[in-house]
């Protein structure tokens, strides 16, 4: 039996930042992440000073970790984390900045996530990716991300019935979703017979099923409830959050994510179940991993995803709002950000700052990441019920 | 059933002739354990010492508990195939030239899921047995194939591009006029060689078989003497660009020691024949050979030396001889790590001895000179790069695995 997990008590997220993507950049991630940081002290009127906690992550920084970006910034944290695990980085960085507040080992965590994209730097990410993914799937094609998920999609839609429809349906949504944000690089409408008659990537995976890898970089604050309200920051209240890696290593292939695992776990802490979310940001790579998330994480049961996708609609207006900054299929994956994304865009929803795409009176958000696909399957997991605080 | 590979397109000769790619080379040392197997045609990984868990990819300690003894072994090949696409895009030069591609998810029957290369003959799901063969890179790779070899299934795309299949390749074969030389001809021109070039090092000496060998409509003679050097250059001028697999199977035995031989005059020929010989060939047409091997689906792919298993376990009564086949093996060290960037595999047979009339006097087993051509087809057809043809070869290496010194012992008083 596990000791008692300690409720979040007393400790908020405010200050949600996005800095604008752009398919290609040629400047390097610490440029990004800088900039994130810049823009966390602008909205609050910190001073670089009053950050005494660092949490970054990054797939392009070279050589550099979060302590190289240190004294590129000139900070001198008291505190300092860096995440290396992708689509998980998000809510991974919150369980930690905000264990680290509510101890008192930092007073203000700056949780910060960006990548660049050269031209090229995608091929690189990807042949460097991991000793595994070098040894045995990078040479095998060197489809990247896309075959790896192109392999769990076939598997998902034969076992359970899932087909190219539902998919769309989901990403038809997100982009109606980001015709509403000013920051989605994507600005086109989508329609279900353009999704269907996309070319094939890797099949079953289409075009529409695929992120556009971007540069780009997001960012958040952490800090106890009673400096928020001194800074007048609207903020955030963090209601449970899981955690897992390299869950059910016995699965032939990725069927289920970490969050099977944890989902109980989740909902006691949160003490509300997920008919109670006013909306849901998950972590959308592809398609695929979009229903495994829920039904993993309880919102139908196992199997049902499909069904639970026919069964609603997942516009800002609709039955489950949905990725409703679009999404990474829409804004675009700016690398580590892409982790961010989600989470940031809950942060939006639940101060009321999520201007165009702000669901009506949003007080509970389930945000959910996904990340790292070291070999055959995405280890990391993570999912984060959140509420709405006071101004 | 796989199309047989259709003959090359007569070559545009005012088109650029395409520079050659290579898929990713890069791996841990570890994952060199897969290049072991395939280099030697064995389908091998890791295994935990303690729990007798199978391990891939290839691991630093086991997986399950975590014990460091891990060795590579021969597995059970089967599995189910439960996941598979079509790349229509890659991040990678190399298979972005050869898109469309398969790959797809095995479960193995001995626990692991592995990600591999699907052959087109495979089922849509279902059961298939893995191969683990030398990619153009030189590094393994894991293949599904149906369960039974199908027609023509090395022409399969997936499979074409990593083997050196002799099927429509021009060939020389520095001796055509030696036994083995004559019986590898044979076998070339039956696995669907397109033209089988022969040296021949002696056209003043009739041989009633190469007379008949001549007149094959796929056969040309060409005098050819790998100890001249005027020879070869002629060879390189009139044929160079014209062949795609170079086998060097040099014939020169003499019994003999050091101490008692007449002078350095045994010494001299013996490497004139195994080592410079071999040497004056690879400078005459090896930048041939790599400039072309990315000329389609045909292009040049491999160079094939004939050595003997003496050149890895030096026979002292055949002191001459036994140096120069080391030479020739280390030279063939250094050509294959020059080709590899233009993808050009380097092939080494390391034979018993052969039942011809130099090696008279050497008591039985001896390996019959169509036993040669056959495993060197078969060699080409898969990549393998290492090959120890015959049981006297086998014996002897693992001899040499056991203990070396005790091998070199045994074979200073070997008769």
């Amino acid at each position: 039996m596990s000791t008692a997990r300690q409720p979040y008590t007393g400790v908020v997220l405010t200050t949600p930042v996005t800095i604008a993507y752009e398919r290609y950049s040629i400047h390097s991630a610490h440029r990004w992440l800088g900039k994130a940081l810049w823009a966390l002290l602008q909205q609050t009127g910190l001073a670089k000073s009053a950050i005494d906690g660092l949490c970054a992550s990054s797939f392009t920084l070279g050589a550099d970790s979060a302590v190289a970006l240190v004294q590129h910034l000139n900070l001198s944290p008291r505190w300092l984390d860096h995440i290396p695990m992708g689509g998980a980085s998000g809510v991974v960085a919150l369980r930690r900045a905000a264990r680290a507040v509510q101890a008192g080992d930092a007073d203000i965590v700056a949780c910060i996530a960006g990548d660049t994209n050269h031209v090229d730097s995608f091929r690189h990410t990807v042949s460097g990716f991991s000793r595994f993914a070098q040894d045995a799937s990078y040479p095998y094609g060197a489809g990247g991300p896309n075959a790896s998920f192109a392999l769990l999609t076939d598997y998902y839609m034969r076992h359970y019935g899932a087909t190219r429809e539902d998919f769309g349906k989901l990403c038809v949504a997100q982009r109606d979703n980001a015709l509403r944000n000013p920051l989605a690089l994507m600005k086109k409408p989508l329609t279900l017979e353009q999704y269907l008659a996309a070319r094939p990537i890797t099949s079953p995976i289409h075009l529409f099923d695929c992120v556009m890898p971007c540069a780009g970089a997001e960012g958040f604050l952490v800090m106890s409830e009673e400096r928020a309200r001194a800074l007048q920051l609207p903020f955030v209240r963090i209601r449970a959050t899981i955690e897992r890696h390299n869950a059910f290593p016995e699965d032939a292939i990725q069927w289920r994510g970490g969050w099977a695992m944890d989902k109980d776990a989740l909902w006691q802490q949160a003490g509300c179940a997920p008919a109670d979310m006013d909306f849901m940001e998950a972590y959308d790579d592809y398609p695929v991993i979009n229903l495994l998330q829920i039904e993993d994480l309880g919102l139908c049961a196992k199997g049902q995803a499909a069904q639970f996708v026919r069964d609603n609609d997942f516009t800002l207006t609709g039955s489950l709002p949905f990725n409703t900054s679009g999404g990474q299929l829409s804004v675009g994956q700016a690398g580590a950000a892409g982790g961010y994304l989600g989470l940031v865009q809950a942060l939006r929803q639940l101060t009321g700052s999520a201007g165009a795409t702000q669901v009506p009176d949003a007080r509970l958000g389930l945000v959910s990441g996904f990340g790292m696909i070291n070999y055959d399957r995405g280890l990391c997991s993570g999912a984060a019920v959140l509420e709405r605080g006071a101004a | 059933m796989s199309d047989p590979l259709p003959p090359p397109k007569k070559k545009n000769p005012v088109a650029r002739t395409p520079a050659p790619t290579l898929p990713p080379a890069q791996r841990s040392r570890t994952a060199l354990g897969l290049t072991r197997a395939a280099a030697l045609g064995r389908f091998e990984m890791q295994v935990c010492s303690s729990c007798q868990s199978v391990q891939y990819p290839p691991r630093e300690v086991c997986g399950h508990c975590l014990h460091d003894g891990l060795h590579w072994q021969t597995v059970p090949n089967g599995g189910q195939l439960i996941a598979s696409t079509t790349l229509h895009h890659s991040n990678d030069l190399y298979f972005k030239e050869r898109l469309p591609w398969r790959v797809g998810m095995v479960r193995m029957d001995a626990g692991p899921s592995v990600v591999a290369h699907i052959h087109a003959d495979c089922p849509e799901l279902g059961a298939v047995r893995l191969a683990l063969l030398a990619d153009r890179s030189g590094q393994a790779v894991l293949h599904a194939l149906p369960l039974k070899d199908t027609p023509h299934m090395f022409d399969a795309p997936t499979l074409r591009a990593g083997s050196c299949n002799p099927a429509q390749r021009r060939i020389l074969v520095s001796d055509g006029k030696n036994a083995v030389g004559q019986a590898i001809a044979q076998v070339l021109l039956s696995a669907g060689a397109q033209r089988v070039l022969l040296g021949d090092p002696e056209p003043w000496n009739r041989d009633p078989a190469f007379e008949q060998l001549r007149q094959h409509p796929q056969v040309q003679v060409l005098a050819l003497d790998c100890t001249s050097a005027d020879s070869v250059q002629q060879l390189a001028a009139n044929s160079g660009g014209q062949i795609e697999i170079v086998i060097h199977n040099p014939s020169h035995i003499r019994d003999g020691g050091l101490l008692y031989a007449k002078g350095i005059l045994p010494l001299h020929e013996a490497l004139q024949s195994h080592a410079i010989g071999l040497a004056r060939l690879a400078q005459a047409l090896g930048p041939a050979l790599a400039a072309r091997a990315g000329d389609g689906s045909h292009g040049a792919c491999a160079w094939v030396n004939l050595l003997s298993i003496h050149a890895l376990a030096p026979l002292p009564q055949r002191a001459a001889w036994s140096a120069a086949q080391a030479a020739a093996h280390a030279l063939s060290i250094s050509l294959r790590a020059e080709l590899a960037p233009a993808g050009v595999r380097v092939l080494n047979l390391y034979c018993s001895p052969i039942d011809e009339p130099w090696e008279q006097t050497t008591p039985a087993p001896k390996l019959a000179p169509s036993a040669v051509a056959k495993a060197l087809v078969q060699a080409l057809i898969t990549g393998q790069e290492d090959s120890y043809l015959g049981d006297i070869a086998e014996d002897i290496r693992a001899r040499q695995q056991d203990n070396a010194k005790a091998l070199e012992r045994e074979l200073a008083q070997q008769r």
